[in-house]
C-alpha cells in the first residue's frame, strides 16, 4: 500500500466514527468532553453550530452516530450520544447573547423559504446573519413541521421546540403563517433572489385492500397524529390495530394508549430484524405493553352490520438466505383480529400539486424533483430543495444538513458565483501532550456499561398526552457516560522517521491495532496483522518506510480505543496523540467578495 | 512507564490456545521500565511463547535476580510462581527449586550484569549441571538499573553515553555456554520476534539447560551512536543463520523445507523442532564448528543469531543423578526421609 495520506481531512474524520456517521458532522467527542467539564453552554453551542436544534435532537434524533460509534464495536453498546446532547441542552445557561445576530443592514437580497420545518429553519439560521431578508411561508398556523404535528409531545415537549425555533425567528425572519403556497410559478414571479422548498413529504401511504373506504375508523397515521397534536382527535377505541412497524407506527401505538386504548397491537408483515423502526423506539413501545405481531399481512377489513369489527390477515412464512435477504414469503393461513380503530402507518410519499410541471423543474418517476445532492438545486436555477422534500422522507438531522448546504448554494447563487465551487473541509491537528504521562484528555478506559435512560413510571405516564416519558440523565449517569466516550478525535499521529522499531507500541496496545511488517497490498496486509482486520469499513493506516529495516508501521483503525499507551511507551515520540478538529464550511465562511479561504479559518 | 493500566478490553478476534486462554491471560503488571526498553519486547515474546505452547500458568516458575531485566517476570504470567532472588543468585535458587519439583517449567530471566558480572560463577555451574531450565539473558551491555555502567558483555571500543570507551574483553555468553557443554544455545534480538518466539519455545521444550542470549537494547543508557548494543547497530550487523520452527505433535513435518536445509530435531520430551539453515556452512550440532564459526563472524564484527547449538543426547540434572521421576516435593515424607536406621545403613556402605 502507499503511505496513507493523512493530510486529506477525510482520513482522520473517518476515524471519528460518530462524526462521520452524523449527516451534519457534529463534533461529538468535543462536546462530550465539554459536558465532562461541566461546560454545558459550550457543549450546547458546539452542537448548535452543526445541528442547530440540540434540545430537540437530544430527544428525538434518529442518531445515526450511535450505530457507528466505536464503543459499540469494542463492547456491546455505543456511547449514549443523544442522551448526552440532551444533558447539554437541559443544563445550559441562558445562551441568547451567544446566538448569531442579524446585521443592522440588509444585504439587499431576498429569499423565500416554503414550509416552516427544520429544513427551512436551518436555511434561515444560516442566511439571516449574512443580511438576507428571509421570508418563510407556512401553510399551518404554527411552525416546526412534522416535529410539531407528528412527533408526539410525550417524546418532544412543545416548549423545547418553541425555544429553539424562536432563536432563529427572533433574528428577524418574516414568518407568514396560514400561508400555503399553491403556485410556485406565482411565487417565482415575486422577485425573490432565491427560493427554498422545505415542504416535507406530506402524504401518508394508503392501503388499497377491500373495505378500506367503508369506515371512518380507519386512519392514515401521519394525518391522525397531526389531528391529535391539534386536539381535533381526543379519543380512540379500546382495541387498536396499527399497520406497519416503522417509527410512525411506534408513535401511533403509544399515542393510542394515551387516548384511552388498552389493547394495542402493531401488525408487522415481516419478522423481527426486518422492522423499519429504530431499536430504541421498539423498546419504548414494548415497555408500554404494546404487542408486536410478526408475519401478518393485511388482507381485508371486516364489517358486521356495516360496522368495522376488525381485519383479516394472511399468515406468512419467509425464507431468509445466507446474506440475510428475505424472500417474498408464502401464505400459510389466515387470521382475524378484532379492532375498533385501525391506523395505517406504512410510509410517506412526496406530493407537489402546487409545483407546475412546465416551469423547468424536472420530476423523476416517483414524482420527486431531480435535485443535486451537493448543491441541493433542482433543474431550475435559483430553486433549492431540502429535507424530506428533496429525496423523500428521512429525518431531522438530514433536513438540517440539507439546509446548511442549500444555504451555501443560495448565498453563492445570490452573488453570481458558481455554486459547484465550494470550500473544501479542513482539518486542524494539535498535540494533546501535557507532560510525561499527561494528556489533555482523559485517556483511561472506563469499563462502565451504557447508562439507561430513566422513565416516568408506567402508571403515571398515560394520564396526559404531554407527559415527557424520558426524564434525562442524572448527574451520576452523566459522569459515567461521558467517560465511556473513547475520544476518537484524539488521533494517533505517526512520524515514521523517528521510529527505531523497538516494538514497544505493538506490545502495549490493548487491542492489537499495531503491526510492523513488510508492505503489501491491502488484502494481503489485512491477513498479516497482529489481530485479524476483518472490518473492511475501517481503514488501515500505512506509514512510510521505517528507517532501520524498510518495513512499515500498519495500524488497523477499527478498534483503537485512543488510550495513548502507544504514545506513552514510544521512546522517540514517533507516536503522538493529536486532536483533530474538522473544519466544516457554512454559508458564513463563504465570503463571495473576498479571496477564497479555507473553512473555519 | 505509564500511569494508566492497560485496559482489560481485548480484540474480540483474539486467538485462544488449547486451554482457552488468550495472550492477555499471560500478561502481568504494567511495565515500569523505560519506554522502548528491549526487555519489554522480550517479555512480549515470552508471553507469546508460553501462550502458543499452552503452558498452564500454575506449572510455570519465573526466576530472576536483580536488574531491569530481572524485574521483568513481574510483567508476564501473573498467575505463575515466581522468585526474585539476590543479585546474580538466580541460578542457585532455580537449582534448588528444580531439585525439589522437577515437574515445573522453569524460565529464568537475567541480565548481562546479573549473569556475566556478579553472577558468572552461578551461571557456569548451572550449565555444568545441565539444569533443566530456559535461561534468558536480556543483554544490553550495561547495568541499566544502576544507570548504565558497562557490564561484562560490553564490547571493546563500545562507547558509553559519556566517558571513555570500554577496554576490557567481553564475556560472550554463547561461546561460554558452548565451551561448558550447554545443550541448547541460541542468540536473538528483542527487535525480531519472528525469530525470538520460536527460539524461546524450543528452549522451553528442550530438556536440559537452554540459553537464549537476547540482544535487548537499553534505550536510555546504551542506544546511542558508538554503542554496539543499540537497535541500529544490532540491525546493521545482524547475521541470522538458522530459523527454528516448532512442530506441534499433531502436525506432519511439511515437505516445504528444502532438501538438506531442513533439519528436524526430535526433542527428548517428544516434541520436534525443525531447523532451517540460512547459511549452508553452519552445522548447529557440532560444537567445534559452531565455535569456529562464531569466532570468525564475531571478529568480522557480525552478530550471529539463531539456534546456534543443540544437543539432544545429554541428560539433564535429574537424569544424571538418577533421581526418581516423582518430584521430591510430592513424595510422602516417609519416603523422602526413611529414618535414622536407613541412614545408618547407607552410611555403613561407605565405611
Ligand atoms: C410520526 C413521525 C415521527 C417522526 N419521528 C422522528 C424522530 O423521532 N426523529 C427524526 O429525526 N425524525 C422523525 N421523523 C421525520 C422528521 O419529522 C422529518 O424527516 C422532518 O421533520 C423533515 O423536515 P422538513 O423540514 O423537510 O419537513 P416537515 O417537517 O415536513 O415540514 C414541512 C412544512 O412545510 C409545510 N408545507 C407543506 N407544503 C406547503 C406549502 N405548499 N406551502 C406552505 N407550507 C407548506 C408543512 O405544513 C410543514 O410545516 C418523524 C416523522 C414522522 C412522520
Ligand atoms: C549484591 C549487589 N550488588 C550490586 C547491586 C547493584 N545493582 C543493581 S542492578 C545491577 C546491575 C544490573 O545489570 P543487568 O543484570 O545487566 O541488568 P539490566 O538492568 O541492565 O537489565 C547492579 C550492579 C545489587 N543490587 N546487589
Ligand atoms: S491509542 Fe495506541 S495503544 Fe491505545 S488502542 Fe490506539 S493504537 Fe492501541
Ligand atoms: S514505540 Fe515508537 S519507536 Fe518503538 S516501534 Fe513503536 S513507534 Fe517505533
Ligand atoms: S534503564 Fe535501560 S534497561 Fe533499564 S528500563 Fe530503562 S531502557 Fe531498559
Ligand atoms: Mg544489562
Amino acid at each position: 500500500m502507499k503511505p496513507t495520506d493523512t493530510a486529506n481531512p477525510d482520513y482522520y474524520h473517518k476515524v471519528v466514527d460518530c462524526q462521520w456517521g452524523c449527516p451534519a458532522h457534529t463534533d461529538v467527542p468535543a462536546y462530550i468532553r465539554m459536558i465532562a467539564q461541566g461546560r454545558f453552554s459550550d457543549a450546547y453551542m458546539e452542537n448548535r453550530k452543526s445541528n442547530v436544534f440540540p434540545g430537540i435532537l437530544g430527544r428525538v434524533c434518529d442518531r445515526p452516530c450511535e450505530p457507528a460509534c466505536r464503543r459499540g464495536r469494542v463492547e456491546e453498546k455505543p456511547v449514549a450520544i443523544c442522551r448526552l446532547k440532551r444533558v447539554a441542552a437541559d443544563h445550559r445557561d441562558d445562551i441568547t447573547d451567544r446566538l448569531p445576530q442579524a446585521p443592522a443592514r440588509s444585504n439587499g437580497k431576498k429569499v423565500a423559504l416554503i414550509g416552516a420545518g427544520c429544513a427551512s429553519l436551518t436555511v434561515a439560521n444560516d442566511l439571516r446573519p449574512l443580511g438576507y431578508e428571509v421570508t418563510i411561508f407556512e401553510a399551518l398556523d404554527t411552525t416546526g413541521g412534522l416535529m410539531r404535528t407528528n412527533i408526539p409531545q410525550f417524546r418532544l415537549p412543545p416548549a423545547v421546540l418553541d425555544e429553539e425555533i424562536a432563536y432563529i425567528l427572533d433574528m428577524g425572519v418574516d414568518l407568514k403563517l396560514n400561508h400555503p403556497i399553491d403556485s410556485l410559478e406565482d411565487l417565482l414571479g415575486e422577485g425573490y433572489d432565491a427560493v427554498f422548498v422545505g415542504t416535507g413529504a406530506p402524504r401518508g401511504k394508503n392501503l388499497e385492500i377491500p373495505g378500506r373506504y367503508d369506515s371512518d375508523r380507519i386512519h392514515i397515521g401521519i394525518d391522525w397524529l397531526e389531528s391529535v397534536a391539534f386536539e381535533h382527535t381526543k379519543t380512540i377505541g379500546r382495541r387498536v390495530l396499527i399497520i406497519g412497524v416503522g417509527n410512525t407506527a411506534m408513535d401511533c401505538c403509544r399515542t393510542s394508549l394515551r387516548l384511552g386504548a388498552d389493547d394495542v397491537k402493531v401488525m408487522a408483515r415481516k419478522p423481527r430484524g426486518f422492522f423499519k423502526a429504530s431499536d430504541w423506539e421498539l423498546e419504548d413501545a414494548e415497555e408500554e405493553n404494546v404487542e408486536i405481531l410478526v408475519n401478518h399481512s393485511p388482507k381485508e377489513f371486516v364489517y358486521e352490520d356495516g360496522k368495522l369489527v376488525g381485519m383479516n390477515f394472511e399468515l406468512m412464512e419467509y425464507n431468509i438466505d445466507e446474506q440475510g435477504r428475505i424472500d417474498r414469503g408464502t401464505v400459510t393461513g389466515e387470521k382475524f383480529m378484532p379492532a375498533d380503530d385501525v391506523v395505517l402507518a406504512i410510509g410517506q410519499d412526496n406530493a407537489f400539486p402546487w409545483i407546475e410541471r412546465d416551469i423547468g423543474i424536472e420530476f423523476n418517476e416517483w414524482e420527486c424533483p431531480v435535485v443535486d445532492e451537493t448543491t441541493m438545486m433542482c433543474t431550475r436555477d435559483g430553486v433549492f430543495f431540502g429535507g424530506d422534500s428533496a429525496f423523500g422522507p428521512r429525518n431531522i438531522i438530514w433536513a438540517v444538513e440539507h439546509g446548511h448546504q442549500a444555504a451555501i448554494s443560495m448565498h453563492k447563487y445570490c452573488h453570481g458565483e458558481n455554486i459547484e465551487d465550494r470550500l473544501p473541509m479542513g482539518m486542524n491537528l494539535a498535540s494533546q501532550k501535557m507532560g510525561m504521562h499527561e494528556w489533555s484528555f482523559s485517556n483511561d478506559y472506563n469499563p462502565a456499561s451504557r447508562r439507561l435512560m430513566p422513565h416516568v413510571d408506567l402508571k403515571k405516564r398515560f394520564k396526559k398526552l404531554d407527559i415527557e416519558v424520558e426524564l434525562g440523565f442524572t448527574a451520576e449517569q452523566t459522569i459515567e457516560e461521558v467517560e465511556r466516550c473513547l475520544n476518537c478525535d484524539v488521533q494517533t499521529v505517526f512520524a515514521a522517521n523517528l521510529c527505531i522499531e523497538c516494538d514497544a507500541c505493538l506490545d502495549i496496545c490493548p487491542v492489537n491495532c499495531l503491526t510492523i511488517t513488510d508492505n503489501g497490498d491491502e488484502q494481503d496486509l489485512r491477513t498479516r496483522l497482529k489481530a485479524p482486520a476483518e472490518n473492511l469499513d475501517q481503514a488501515l493506516y500505512v506509514s512510510a518506510e521505517l528507517p532501520q529495516t524498510g518495513r512499515v508501521m500498519v495500524k488497523d483503525e477499527d478498534l483503537c480505543v485512543h488510550c495513548s499507551l502507544c504514545a506513552e511507551r514510544c521512546p522517540t515520540g514517533a507516536w503522538d496523540m493529536q486532536k483533530s478538529e474538522l473544519l466544516v464550511p457554512y454559508a458564513a465562511d463563504e465570503s463571495p467578495q473576498d479571496q477564497p479561504k479555507v473553512a473555519g479559518a | 512507564m505509564s500511569y494508566i493500566a492497560k485496559p482489560k478490553i481485548t480484540h474480540p478476534g483474539l486467538n485462544k490456545n488449547e486451554l482457552g486462554l488468550t495472550t492477555r491471560d499471560y500478561e502481568g503488571a504494567v511495565s515500569t521500565l523505560c519506554a522502548g526498553c528491549g526487555h519489554d519486547s522480550v517479555t512480549a515474546a515470552i508471553i507469546q511463547a508460553v501462550f502458543e505452547l499452552n503452558v498452564e500458568p500454575h506449572m510455570l516458575a519465573k526466576m530472576s535476580g536483580i536488574g531491569c531485566s530481572s524485574k521483568t517476570p513481574a510483567y508476564f504470567a501473573s498467575q505463575s510462581h515466581g522468585f526474585n532472588s539476590v543479585h546474580g543468585r538466580m541460578p542457585s535458587v532455580t537449582t534448588g527449586a528444580n531439585a525439589a519439583n522437577r515437574d515445573l517449567t522453569y524460565i529464568g530471566v537475567s541480565g548481562d550484569g546479573d549473569s556475566l558480572s556478579i553472577g558468572v560463577g552461578q551461571f557456569v555451574h548451572a550449565i555444568r549441571r545441565n539444569l533443566n531450565m530456559c535461561y534468558i539473558i536480556e543483554n544490553n551491555g550495561v547495568y541499566g538499573l544502576t544507570k548504565g555502567q558497562f557490564s561484562a558483555s560490553a564490547d571493546i571500543g563500545s562507547l558509553p553515553k559519556k566517558g571513555l570507551p570500554n577496554q576490557q574483553e567481553p564475556i560472550d555468553p554463547v561461546s561460554t555456554a558452548l565451551s561448558l557443554g550447554a545443550t541448547y544455545i541460541a542468540r536473538s534480538f528483542s527487535g525480531d520476534k519472528e525469530q525470538l518466539v520460536p527460539l524461546i519455545k524450543g528452549a522451553l521444550l528442550h530438556s536440559g539447560f537452554s540459553l537464549v542470549d537476547v540482544i535487548s537494547p537499553c534505550v536510555t543508557f546504551n542506544d546511542h551512536e558508538g554503542s554496539t548494543k543499540s537497535y541500529a547497530h544490532t540491525r546493521e550487523f545482524y547475521n541470522h543463520v538458522i530459523n527454528v520452527d516448532y512442530i506441534h505433535p499433531s502436525e506432519e513435518i511439511k515437505a516445504a523445507y528444502a532438501e538438506g536445509e531442513a533439519m528436524p530435531i526430535h526433542l527428548r520430551g517428544g516434541d520436534t523442532i525443525v531447523l532451517r539453515k540460512l547459511s549452508r556452512e553452519y552445522d548447529p550440532t557440532s560444537r567445534a564448528s559452531s565455535f569456529k564459526y562464531l569466532r570468525d563472524r564475531f571478529n568480522a564484527g557480525e552478530i550471529t543469531t539463531g539456534l546456534l547449538y543443540v544437543n539432544e543426547e545429554r541428560e539433564e540434572m535429574h537424569e544424571l543423578m538418577g533421581n526418581v521421576d516423582t518430584p521430591l516435593a510430592h513424595l510422602p515424607y516417609e519416603e523422602l526421609s526413611p529414618g535414622k536406621e536407613e541412614l545408618h545403613k547407607l552410611q555403613s556402605r561407605y565405611r
